[in-house]
């Protein structure tokens, strides 16, 4: 309010009080007032544009825009309470550091002070053997060809909504190759989705009612909280896992959680694992899936396995997937139900394809006809079936990505430990879970949040920090690596160093 | 000998065991009875011919021409530069070339009346996903839209069943040709109040699917007057407003709202998919259209449950900014689609078959309720089993579009070839002289 421009004429002795100053000033006041009330929006040819949002999954604070001044101040039509705390803006670090690093990518070449994106579970490493795919193989169109003619009947009209035949069969014999052939997968017991987001969110629709609760360990998927509670109404307990035992799950950790939550009156309908897991990168040993499984049964509860990066494997250790478990003992099938995706195992995200794999026929007449919501575009399944079925290309494309991944991890985790930030030991994944503790300045979220905007406005390079995968120990940071290359890994090094200068323990490598 | 020991039964949620998805309805048995013993020119020529799926198969070749001459599209050039970049984009905000190209072609189809900013456009994977996204933005659990019958069967899946949200319709009747009128709106709202359900919303489809035929410019204006002055959301679902057969029959709510300088666009949303006009359900193409930040906004974040296919995006992007191509399909496709049209209104007119004056779509809203023998459903139903099994054609009963009169039948003519719609034809035209001489 220009309140005080007048005032200070009053302040100053200007002029009589009364009528030197006070009524010019009411007068301005009211003026003023009246103005803002009536002010009537001039007639456009059309409304301006939202605000452009963050390119990822959240908006930073610019709701003091003109165009949603427009809106607000004319006709207050609501939105519903459930959309509400979705327009909100979103300030976790996740959203934010991966907006940033957008903004202002890093180039080698031509942006070479941009930032460096480890934030986001990308893989760029194989690239250059899909694309000699592409180039070889997309001559004949994706359309399909019926004797010689082009045919876009079989793809633009109504698809089956969970996926085609064609397509499940080739999904469930690269499932099964990428996790060494110890188990087949039935395409019948297949229901595939627009990524693995909507397949995480279908079953939690299938699985409880709103008000309920899946049990889920911590470090989590940061995308998880939005995946199962934007819609659904179903809420996440934590379940904490702890770097004294490698942030390995815990059945008394579970049973505490559950028995915790329970007397709250809120009712457990299951367990959402991630496994290889995300943002640790271990995996559930076999003996650790038998205990989850008794634990289930006894509590009659659901166990969702996502297993969407089983194919990101560089260590020695073997994955076991749940279906593997499953096949060989005598559990109760019906409550199991595992999740993939080709994101991150075939890098193509963009594509959007999922799986829900159950065993349970109810839950699968039911997802069946909610992938209407969330269907696969009918192109790529035809360029997906192409490409899944050619056996020497996936070979090959399996044993190299393995052999790079691998090679990148090395060379990564070596660089971290050369500036005394060990990592937890992992198997699997696209990252590794660095331990920056000692490098914060209190031991705390508030310190580890401090090292996070360090890292990324002086360092210029996005981590993402323990804080928002839930961790309860401070100072941990998932770090992305296939997103780099070989090249960028000195350069990664140089900045940590740099944005940690005056932290003395950096200088003190052992 | 082993005790077998009875294990508990893992529980489902309640919406995984509800009937809401409808599937039991006889809008889909038809559908079963069709899968079971489809019609086909030359292999089963007595088998069930599909009259009950809105599908438009009358332009294909116009896709195939475009692909076969734009390898481009399908594929991402030699050595595929720019594959990598698209093959990572999974940016809930789209391609911008695809917005651009959706705008534009939305902008061709109301002949230029209307603009569109690209910026607006939300993109979901289908049709069927905008309308039940905007439902979950506009109405909370136990509110209500209100919906003006006959409507599209699918709205009572997709808005109610994982929404939670209520239909409460709006009775529209042949004294009038089914348009909706002030007083029928108020009846609903007002029905809706007596239960107890707060209305957030109405919902039309413009071109209306089942009748096939356009509202007319000063309904829509009372209409839009009408969820004003009840301060609540206007959904104006426009999938069919390519389909129109003739390009000035059509008024989009964009062009009102254009008229009155966007004063009230806040509550307005527009739905659009290309399933019918282009012909491709399969590549589940959506959008939602909105005149109200907050909704674009959150709009954007839940469509990450259902984004399209970067491959796709930049498929269609190629070709639906190539203005040569979607100029001549627009006017190529309505041309047929009308002449299809005229064909079976003839033909069912010389079989002594009325229908609603229609000027869109890809079906007819047909009468038969003077076959029906009280006019009553079960009559409608038992009518409607006879044209399934005796005659072998799939058409929807009025009863499942929720339709108060019965006796009306929607009758879809773009799903299939000209020779197999003269076969129907005749079946159809020997079941009344059957009927006649009885």
């Amino acid at each position: 309010m220009r309140l005080i421009v007048p005032l200070q004429g009053v302040v100053q002795g200007r002029g009589g009080l009364i009528f030197g100053s006070l009524i010019p000033c009411a007068l301005f006041y009211f003026l003023q007032l009246y103005l803002k009330r009536h002010r009537s929006p001039k007639p456009r040819s059309n409304p301006p544009s939202p605000t452009t949002s963050s390119p990822k999954l959240a908006e930073m604070t610019r709701t003091s825009s003109r165009s949603n001044l427009f809106s607000r101040s004319i006709g207050q039509v609501r939105i519903s309470s459930r959309a509400t705390s979705i327009a909100k803006p979103n300030e976790s670090p996740y959203y934010i550091g991966l907006d940033k690093a957008t903004e202002d990518p890093y180039d080698r070449l031509s942006n070479p002070d941009g930032v460096i994106q480890l934030g986001l579970s990308e893989n760029r490493l194989c690239f250059d053997l899909i694309e000699k795919w592409m180039s070889e193989n997309l001559g004949h169109s994706i359309t399909g060809r019926d004797n010689g003619e082009l045919n876009i009947n079989g793809i633009a009209t109504y698809q089956p909504f969970d996926g085609t035949m064609e397509l499940k069969l080739a999904m469930a014999g690269f499932m099964s190759h990428i996790m060494g052939g110890a188990v087949t997968f039935e395409p019948s017991q297949m229901v595939l989705t627009a990524g693995a987001t909507p397949a995480i969110e279908t079953l939690c629709f299938c699985l409880a009612d709103q008000g309920n609760a899946f049990l889920v360990p911590t470090p989590y998927y940061p995308g998880f909280d939005r995946d199962v509670k934007f819609r659904t109404g179903v809420e996440l307990i934590p379940v904490h896992c702890r770097s004294t035992d490698n942030f390995a799950l815990s059945i008394t950790a579970l049973d505490q959680a559950f028995n915790q939550t329970r007397k709250h009156g809120t009712k457990i309908r299951g367990i959402l694992l991630s496994n290889p897991a995300n943002p640790v990168g271990n995996l559930l040993s076999r003996e650790m899936l038998y205990a989850i499984l008794d634990f289930a049964r006894e509590k009659n509860i659901h166990v969702i396995s996502d297993e969407i990066f089983a194919g990101s494997m560089y260590g020695n250790e073997e994955f076991v997937s749940m279906a593997e478990v499953l096949d060989s003992e005598g559990f109760d099938k019906n409550r199991v139900h595992i999740v993939y995706g080709l994101s991150k195992d075939l890098s193509l995200p963009g594509f959007r394809v999922g799986v829900i794999y159950s065993f349970n026929e109810n839950v699968l007449a039911a997802a069946r006809k909610l992938t209407r919501f969330s269907s696969v575009s009918a192109p790529t399944q035809r360029l997906l079936v192409s490409m899944l079925s050619d056996a020497r290309f996936i070979e090959e494309y399996i044993k190299t990505n393995k052999r790079r991944l691998q090679n990148m991890h090395a060379l990564f985790v070596a660089g971290l430990k050369g500036l005394n930030i060990r990592c937890a030991d992992s198997s699997a994944g696209l990252y590794c879970w660095a331990d920056m503790s000692k490098l914060i300045s209190s031991y705390s979220e508030k310190g580890e949040l401090e090292l996070w905007d360090k890292l990324l406005n002086v360092g210029k390079i996005n981590v993402t920090p323990g804080s928002a995968c839930h961790c309860i120990e401070p100072g941990w940071f998932r770090c992305c690596f296939t997103t780099l290359a070989e090249e960028d890994i000195p350069v990664v090094l140089e900045r940590i160093r740099k944005a940690v200068e005056n932290t003395t323990d950096l200088l003190n490598s052992s | 000998m082993a005790i077998e020991i009875e294990q508990p039964r893992v529980g489902l949620s309640k919406v995984a065991v509800s009937k809401t998805h409808g599937e039991d309805s006889p809008y889909f048995a038809g559908w079963k009875a069709y899968d079971e013993n489809p019609y086909h020119e030359t292999s089963n020529q007595s088998g069930v011919i599909q009259m009950g799926l809105a599908e438009n198969q009358v332009s294909f070749d116009l896709l195939e021409k475009y692909l076969e001459e734009h390898s481009e599209a399908s594929s991402w050039g030699k050595g595929a530069p720019g594959f990598r970049e698209n093959a990572l984009f999974q940016d809930y905000h789209g391609l911008k070339s695809f917005r651009q190209a959706m705008a534009n072609f939305m902008e061709q189809i109301r002949g230029g009346r209307a603009k569109f900013d690209p910026d607006r456009i939300v993109l979901t994977a289908g049709a069927t996903a905008a309308n039940e996204l905007l439902t979950f933005i506009l109405a909370d659990p136990g509110d209500a839209l209100l919906i003006p019958t006959p409507y599209y069967p699918g709205f009572d899946r997709d808005l109610r069943w994982r929404t939670g949200v209520n239909i409460v319709p709006i009775l529209c009747d042949s004294s009038n040709n089914f348009q909706i009128t002030p007083e029928a709106m108020e009846a609903a709202y007002q029905s809706a109040e007596s239960m107890n359900l707060k209305v957030r919303g109405i919902l039309i489809t413009n071109p209306s699917n089942p009748l096939g035929a356009t509202i007319q410019r000063s309904v829509l204006e009372l209409i839009l007057d009408f969820a004003v002055n009840k301060n609540i959301h206007l959904v104006s679902d426009e999938i069919y407003s390519g389909s129109t057969f003739s390009s000035s029959e059509f008024i989009s709510i964009a062009e009102i709202l254009e008229t009155r300088g966007y004063k009230d666009a806040e509550r307005v949303h527009i739905v659009y998919s290309l399933s019918k006009d282009l012909g491709l359900p399969g590549f589940r193409v959506g959008t939602i259209y909105s005149y109200n930040d907050q909704v674009v906004t959150t709009a954007r974040r839940m469509s990450s449950f259902t984004l399209i296919s970067s491959q796709t995006q930049h498929l269609l992007a190629c070709m639906l900014s190539n203005k040569e191509f979607s100029e001549n399909y627009i006017k190529t496709n309505r041309e047929r689609l009308s002449k299809r049209y005229d064909m079976i209104i003839k033909g069912l007119k010389k079989a002594g078959i009325e229908c609603l004056k229609g000027n869109a779509g890809l079906f007819c809203w047909m009468n038969l309720s003077p076959l029906l023998e009280k006019p009553t459903r079960e009559s409608e139903l038992a009518l409607w089993k006879v044209i399934l099994n005796e005659v072998k054609l799939n058409i929807s009963p009025g009863s499942s579009c929720h339709c108060s009169e019965p006796g009306w039948f929607r009758v879809c003519f773009a799903n299939m070839s000209e020779q197999t719609l003269e076969i129907a034809l005749e079946r159809i035209h020997k079941f009344m002289e059957q009927r006649k001489r009885n």
